[in-house]
């Protein structure tokens, strides 16, 4: 329950230190913190127009991924506090049902029967098949590390003890901020600002999307950052007292945020076709963090 | 009173075949239907029985030749008669308005839904049968009948050729089959299947493999395990659409079943024989959605992704076997019940997928997707049961295709959790494996349902393509049913598969037993109350959705076009462009033949652009070995001259051979005995 609130809190607050971080690291004023929030809030007041060659699925899909995300975020734990749902396996739950709201995502955009849109649609399915293998080696490595196979049961049991087992912490916090990156088409995978359709992913499928349903969408992308956040967030947690623990969370977020804002400042978008290379690392770093795992637990030598 | 319901099974199926072509073509299909539900009604009620704990046998007394009969329905068979009494139901139903337009071609009618009710009685029969022979004369008979079904409009060239194809495989794998039920026979003298028990129990562990693994490979044929899949995709796209659903939902899984039927009898060693599985599952798996991508055809696709699924259900089975053989009980428990329950699951999604492509095939007269497009504006009903569908075959929660592969997922994951040696690699392959599997089948879906019934139609179409009628529809929401009811209730499933699973895990002599699958069972239930928990707060954001934007105004225009507002319909994306970045990258694995005619002159000509993908493992192991074969026997072409004298001669030979042999052979015989006793 913990979790569920604090992600949503976080999640007012993320986009606004993202854009914050770059207007400082490039040396602007920039908007106050709450003005992505007013962006969408203005949003979801306004009307829509849709494109005349778009059906129900163009309607539906806004909403089915903005509860999709919103029923991911349930399963995440707290520390010692499970997520509103939690059982055996509930991280498949949590990948799977993420899926089902980006293939709405996707199909909503080839609705629009535009030649842009599907550019978009083509890349984000094939950069989210892409990613899913290292997220399910990833917790499949924890699984192993804890002996433990729900996301609860897994974050609270794990600890750190040896030099191994630090750097597999790192190495996993290092895959989750990169993994969100991929995830919610941020630089250096795509750069949701480059006003050009053709170099886009998340933002060119989006190009139809107007009034209440932009609205839900933006929003769904600060809690789907969040939701990552909070992830990373359980490695660092031990054992402690809840109000320690919701310290860490903050600074966590506030730290990822400040990061996804450096990156995006200092850092060039990758060339489209070396995307897949680039997140096929993360598959091959995911192995590094299961080797490790299995020289800790002895199993290899 | 049970061996009344097969008697009762054997007299519908006569009547049938007796009846069905004294009728007039408008009946067919209904009468068909009414005797395969007749059939279904009467096996459905004694699986159901048997599930529910009572069970069958029945020994019939066989002649000197075959030995006893002995018929059997466990749990396996039950679980099994059901699944295929449910998608062959379905099917003729779906059938009876799918062959409407066929109607004036009666004598090729009258045989298809002949053969159809052949086809079904048989897989029913190969569920209960024990006895080897018997077995694989049954099991040729669903072969030919199956031939007969799919090359139902057999003027088409490549129809039949499909045929042909599906035919010698089909009787490759029987070759295989027969090998080791007479190597099995000559050894212990009997047909029946227990003497595989008692036979590879004296045995070696070694025997007991190679035995099993001529029975995995005459069996992968039926399945469609890589590389024994390759007359799939030529088969199901050129049959009519209620045969490819069956034969995708049902007849392919009589390999799985005769697997399972056989592991239950081998006496082997499980880890080498779970891993082996497991090993050609992941594969299959794998190459099978690669290749479903590239595919153009719709048929065809889905043809690719039964492979795929084959491969799902085979992991499944791989970690049931490790299970049984590392003695864990959990493992073997989950493996199977995912399994079972996919095999269940695969024949509801994929049968509906393959009427949906019927139902386009029907109104738009093309199945290539590149010329589609916008479909579901015409016919929202297919739209919606595609849409569905797609989810719930990409293992998409609240759907059914989640929960087995959730089971399955669960099994590698406590595999990985519980390992103590190096065994955790094979786990962490088969979930690198299966996460791969999901991604690619997303990629696949939303191609093929966002470019089929989405966007603007991308070829004016023959006929302005309509729904279909109620009749088309109502199968198909029936199956749709049971998907989403598999997807809610899926404890009641599992609570199901408990018999059939039981058979298996009863091998396992561990002190932890049944109650590990209660927490199984358990979990389930929190899937059913999530996936009701999911469609509730999606149906409660639609309706914060609607009353916040009632009031506001509403507009429509054209899809924004970079300031273009031409042609739109030639604008969008294809499914070819869609791809196009995975093809790159898959290009290694996949054989990708282009057609192209690029700009190259200052006063542009009509420009195109074609791909096709071919399979590189049949063209390397397939077509390749077929090739050298052929030259081979081209040089014994002499023999057939076609002069009636030489074939006359060929026969006098071949007496005297007959005649001549034996004496032959004793004057040898007595040789040899002369010089032993010089």
């Amino acid at each position: 329950m913990p979790s569920f609130v604090l992600i949503i809190f976080a999640s007012l607050f993320f986009p606004g230190i993202i854009i914050r971080t770059k207007s400082i690291a490039s040396g602007r004023k920039g908007p106050e913190i709450f003005q992505p929030l007013k962006d969408i809030f203005r949003l979801l007041k306004k009307g829509a127009v849709y494109s005349k060659t778009s059906s129900i699925i163009f309607q539906i899909a806004p909403a089915i991924y903005f509860s999709s995300v919103l029923a991911a975020i349930l399963v995440v734990p707290f520390g010692n506090h499970k997520g509103i749902i939690s059982f055996e396996g509930d991280f498949l739950f949590f990948i799977y049902i993420l899926a089902l709201g980006k293939f709405f995502m996707i199909v909503s955009s080839l609705d629009t029967g535009s030649s842009f849109e599907g550019m978009g649609a083509s890349r984000e399915a094939l950069y989210s098949m892409l990613a899913e293998p290292a997220l399910f080696i990833l917790i499949g490595c924890f699984a192993m590390m804890t002996g433990k196979i729900s996301f609860a049961d897994l974050f609270s049991s794990l600890h750190f003890g040896s030099y191994i087992s630090y750097a597999i912490g790192v190495l996993g916090t290092y895959m989750l901020v990169m993994l969100a990156m991929v995830e919610n088409s941020r630089m250096p995978v795509d750069d949701p600002k480059t006003h050009l359709e053709l170099t886009m992913i998340h933002e060119v499928m989006i190009l139809d999307n107007s009034g209440f349903d932009l609205g839900l969408i933006l929003f769904t992308g600060n809690l789907k950052f969040a939701m990552y956040g909070a992830l990373i967030a359980n490695f660092f947690f031990g054992g402690f007292p809840i109000h320690i623990d919701i310290l860490i969370f903050a600074a966590t977020q506030i730290a990822f945020a400040i990061i996804i804002g450096l990156i995006e400042s200092f850092m060039a978008r990758f060339r489209m076709n070396h995307n897949p290379q680039f997140i096929f690392t993360l598959s091959s770093v995911a192995l590094l963090i299961f080797i490790g795992i299995l020289l800790m637990k002895n199993n290899l030598l | 009173m049970y061996s009344n319901f097969l008697l009762l099974t054997l007299v519908i199926t006569l009547a049938g075949i007796i009846f069905i072509p004294l009728l007039p073509a408008g009946l067919k299909s209904r009468i068909c239907f009414l005797f395969v539900f007749l059939n279904a009604v009467a096996t459905s009620a004694l699986a159901v029985d048997v599930l529910s704990g009572n069970s069958f046998d029945m020994i019939f007394p066989g002649n000197n030749f075959l030995g006893n009969i002995s018929l059997r329905i466990d749990a396996l068979s039950a679980w099994f008669i059901l699944v295929i009494n449910f998608t062959a139901v379905t099917g003729a139903l779906y059938g009876i308005h799918y062959m409407k337009k066929y109607e004036e071609q009666k004598s090729n009618l009258s045989l298809h839904w002949i053969s159809y009710i052949l086809m079904h009685t048989s897989l029913l029969a190969i569920c209960c049968v024990q006895n080897s022979l018997l077995f694989l004369i049954i099991w040729e008979v669903m072969t030919l009948s199956s031939f007969v079904l799919v090359i139902f409009e057999h003027t088409k060239r490549a129809t039949l050729k499909a045929g042909i194809n599906f035919l010698i495989q089909s009787h490759i794998g029987v070759l295989f089959l027969t090998i080791a039920f007479i190597w099995i026979a000559s050894q212990t003298g009997s047909y029946d299947f227990s003497s595989i028990r008692n036979f590879t129990s004296e045995k070696s562990a070694l025997t007991g493999i190679i035995l099993f693994i001529c029975f995995f490979f005459g069996f992968a044929f039926k399945a469609g395990f890589v590389p024994f899949h390759t007359w799939l995709p030529y088969a199901h796209p050129v049959a009519p659409s209620h045969i490819s659903g069956v034969m995708s939902g049902i007849i392919i899984k009589m390999g799985i079943y005769g697997i399972l039927r056989m592991l239950f009898f081998i006496h082997t060693d499980f880890t080498f024989v779970g891993y082996f599985i497991l090993f050609i599952s992941v594969i299959s798996g794998i190459y099978g959605v690669m290749l479903a991508i590239v595919q153009h055809n719709l048929k065809k696709l889905l043809a690719y992704h039964s492979i795929e699924n084959i491969g799902i259900i085979g992991i499944g089975i791989g970690l049931g076997c490790i299970g049984i053989g590392t003695n864990n009980f959990l493992l073997a428990s989950l493996g199977f019940a995912g399994g079972l329950l996919h095999v269940l699951n695969h024949s509801l999604f994929k049968s509906l997928l393959f009427y949906c492509a019927g139902n386009v095939y029907l109104k738009a007269q093309t199945l290539n997707v590149e010329q589609l497009g916008g479909l579901i504006k015409r016919m929202p009903h297919t739209g919606i049961l595609f849409l569905l569908s797609a989810l719930a075959i990409c293992g998409l929660p609240p759907f059914n295709g989640f929960v087995s592969e959730f089971l399955i997922y669960s099994g590698l994951f406590k595999g990985i959790a519980g390992a103590e040696n190096i065994s955790v690699l094979s786990f962490v392959f088969s979930v690198l494996g299966l996460a791969l599997i999901g991604g690619l089948a997303l990629l696949c879906f939303t191609k093929a349902f966002g470019i089929v019934f989405l966007g603007t139609p991308r070829n004016s179409l023959s006929i302005e393509a309509q729904e279909v009628s109620a009749g088309n529809l109502f199968p198909m929401y029936l199956v749709l049913a049971l998907i989403i009811s598999i997807g809610i209730f899926p404890e009641f499933f599992v609570r199901l598969l408990s018999a059939p699973i039981a058979m298996f895990t009863s091998r396992i002599n561990s002190p932890m037993g049944i109650g590990v699958f209660d927490s199984t069972i358990n979990t389930m239930t929190l899937i059913g109350i999530c996936s009701a928990g999911f469609i509730l707060l999606c149906s409660f954001i639609f309706l914060v959705r609607r009353q916040i934007t009632r009031e506001k105004e509403i507009s429509f225009s054209s899809t924004w076009g970079c300031g273009y507002a031409g042609d739109a319909g030639r604008m969008q994306y294809t499914a070819n462009s869609f791809i196009r970045s995975y093809r790159k990258l898959a290009k290694p694995v996949l054989s990708i033949h282009k057609k192209e005619k690029l700009i190259d002159e200052i006063f542009p000509k009509p420009v195109f652009y074609e791909t096709h993908a071919e399979d590189k493992l049949e063209e390397k192991f397939i077509d390749t070995i077929i090739f050298l074969l052929k030259s081979f026997l081209n040089r014994f072409s002499f023999l057939q001259s076609g002069n009636a004298q030489h074939y006359v001669l060929y026969g006098v030979i071949f007496i005297l051979l007959v005649i001549f042999f034996p004496l032959i052979a004793d004057v040898i015989n007595s040789l040899f005995s002369f010089l032993k006793n010089m």
